[in-house]
């Protein structure tokens, strides 16, 4: 681990919502605040969000961003198999994959965590002894 | 009057929606005075599949089922206020569903209620089949179809709700035109001024799920809270002449409107944030802004429009088979070994007659995907409350039911400690989509006599 860095997981500096259409998944992730919605841009990127949900092999996934709102979405391609017509998933429109992606880990400069929700503030405290 | 706002209100994101949010929304477009609708979205992408089944069962039946539960509540307020309704709760039955209504409105006391019935979505007859055909593959073709039905536009409603209409009843329309088609109607737009199609579509997308917007589906304790959410309050629009809005809620109510819940909405189920595509425009919100104007008053500003396109969605729906699905529970000590041991003995049972899948509820489950490479991944751990979940399908309903057997059987031949066996079995649907030239399928609007 670097000097001055602390890792935590995006659900702490973001929020998101998963939707459907057919087979295609996609997911918003939408920073709590302005000023950490540029390390998302850094941090999230698609190939990210690829290696998070590789075991559902999607064939493609791209990203939006969304500067004004300080969000991204990503759209995944072919990965619910088959999706609400032909997924055995309990979830088969994948609605709860928003906070899979959510448990991504983000590596943060420490000075960010003054902006961080208390919880995530303490949890960087704990990192850094 | 130009500078007059309409409000739109949403009492219902889906078929299943919550029945008595509706009345908090009228209260409100009649305290807050001005020109007002009343919309409720009603059918998901399949819903229209089950609702033709009914169909067949009983030529009255086919509409949303949760029709008059939504409606009756505020049927008489809203003719009596000039609040018209407009809905896509006519399913696969529209004209049915305007007959119940009319009927609901005489039993109310008002005998002059003026009902419009959209029509032209239904390609389920030989000349929509004929239509369709060229963009089915044969295996498609050889299927059993249940429903086929294009996405329709605003227009349509609009000229109903000129015409006179005080309920229109629809069957699939896109989501948002729901709100676009009474808009229209208030403030006469024509149907090629892009950029206020493309808002006040995004107004109607920020509505159609309902509470979506207003909190529901949104609280995360801790982190993003909304408060009241068994009274959560459904969202108003209000919309200017030239197609931008705020979004609001109805008053006295839970939840909230604010910039959070807003921007989650507006990225709900979308692919290019350029490029949202429906009947009456594509809408364009790669610059939008969201701006907490008060407390529950959302402005989104920065929303564009391009033109329509050539070609309307339709979605074929086909019987797809049946769906199993068993579970049983272990807990205490071992608890998911023994769930594990449970899962390797109904495959065993079953062999590869069936497509199958396990769910260790407790330890992993909606995360996992089909082929069940996130679960071989994952160690056995300690989790002391684990429900196995086996599902499969298959096209013979027999062999659904053999699985199920086996399942059932675990009590007495399974791993020890099983508890709490359920099982059930429903039939699958399954879609395809395919776009078809708008010319083909014009939309149509007539009174109930």
């Amino acid at each position: 681990m670097k000097p001055g860095v602390i890792h935590i997981p995006l659900h702490r500096l973001a929020h998101g919502r998963a939707g459907d259409k057919g087979d295609t998944a996609n997911i918003s992730v939408i920073a709590y605040r302005e000023e950490i919605f540029p390390l998302l841009l850094e941090q999230v990127t698609e190939e990210k969000v690829r290696e998070v949900f590789r075991y559902r092999k999607p064939t493609r996934v791209r990203r939006y961003a969304l500067p004004k709102l300080c969000a991204m979405n990503f759209v995944l391609e072919n990965m619910l198999d088959g999706g609400v017509n032909d997924s055995l998933n309990l979830d088969s429109h994948g609605k709860t994959l928003a906070f899979l992606l959510l448990e991504l880990e983000v590596a943060a400069p420490k000075e960010l965590a003054a902006l961080l929700d208390p919880i995530a503030a303490r949890e960087a405290e704990c990192l850094r002894r | 009057m130009r500078h007059e706002t309409f409000a739109i209100g949403c009492a219902a994101g889906f078929g299943g929606d919550r029945t008595d949010s509706a009345a908090p929304i009228v209260e409100t477009l009649v305290a807050r005075g001005g020109a007002g609708a009343l919309i409720f979205e009603m059918l998901a992408e399949r819903t229209l599949a089950l609702a033709q089944l009914d169909r067949r069962k009983n030529p009255d039946g086919g509409y949303a089922p949760l029709l008059e539960s939504m409606a009756r509540p505020v049927l008489r307020r809203c003719l009596e206020h000039g609040i018209p309704i407009v809905s896509n709760f006519g399913a696969a039955n529209p004209r049915a569903a305007a007959r119940r209504i009319w009927q609901i409105a005489q039993e109310q006391g008002v005998s002059q209620a003026r009902i419009a019935i959209v029509e032209g979505d239904d390609l389920s007859d030989a000349r929509g089949r004929e239509l369709l055909r060229p963009h089915l593959s044969p295996a498609e073709l050889d299927r059993e179809m249940i429903s086929a039905n294009v996405y329709l536009g605003a227009a349509a409603i609009a000229y109903a709700l000129r015409a006179g209409a005080q309920v229109v009843v629809t069957g699939r329309v896109a989501d948002p035109s729901l709100a676009v088609g009474p808009a229209m109607a208030r403030f006469g737009w024509s149907e090629t001024d892009w950029d206020t199609l493309g808002r006040v579509t995004m107004a109607g997308r920020l509505l159609e799920c309902g509470a979506q917007v207003t909190g529901g589906y949104f609280a995360d304790p801790g982190f993003k809270d909304a408060p009241d959410l068994h009274a959560v309050g459904f969202p108003i629009a209000e919309v200017a002449v030239d197609g931008s809005f705020t979004i609001t809620k109805a008053d006295a109510t839970g939840g909230a409107v604010n910039a959070r819940t807003v921007k989650e909405q507006l990225l709900y189920e979308l692919h290019d944030s350029a490029a949202y595509l429906t009947p009456d425009v594509v809408a364009d919100i790669s610059e939008a802004e969201v701006i907490e104007v008060e407390e529950n008053r959302v402005a989104v500003t920065g929303v564009r429009g391009h033109p329509r396109p050539e070609t309307l969605k339709a979605t074929v729906c086909f019987a797809g088979g049946w769906l199993g699905e068993g579970e049983i529970s272990y807990a205490g000590p071992n608890a998911e070994a023994r769930a594990r041991l449970a899962a390797e003995i109904v495959r065993r049972r079953v062999g590869d007659a069936l497509r199958l899948r396990f769910d260790l509820i407790g330890s992993l489950s909606v995360f996992g995907d089909d082929r069940g490479a996130a679960l071989s991944d994952l160690p056995v751990s300690d989790a002391r409350d684990v429900r196995l979940r086996v599902a499969g399908v298959h096209a013979d309903r027999a062999q659904v039911e053999r699985l199920l057997g086996e399942v059932t059987a675990l009590y007495t031949c399974g791993p020890a400690g099983g508890g709490g066996i359920r099982t059930t079995i429903t039939p699958r649907l399954s879609s395809v989509s395919c776009f078809v030239p708008r010319e083909l399928v014009p939309a149509t609007f007539t009174f109930l006599e």
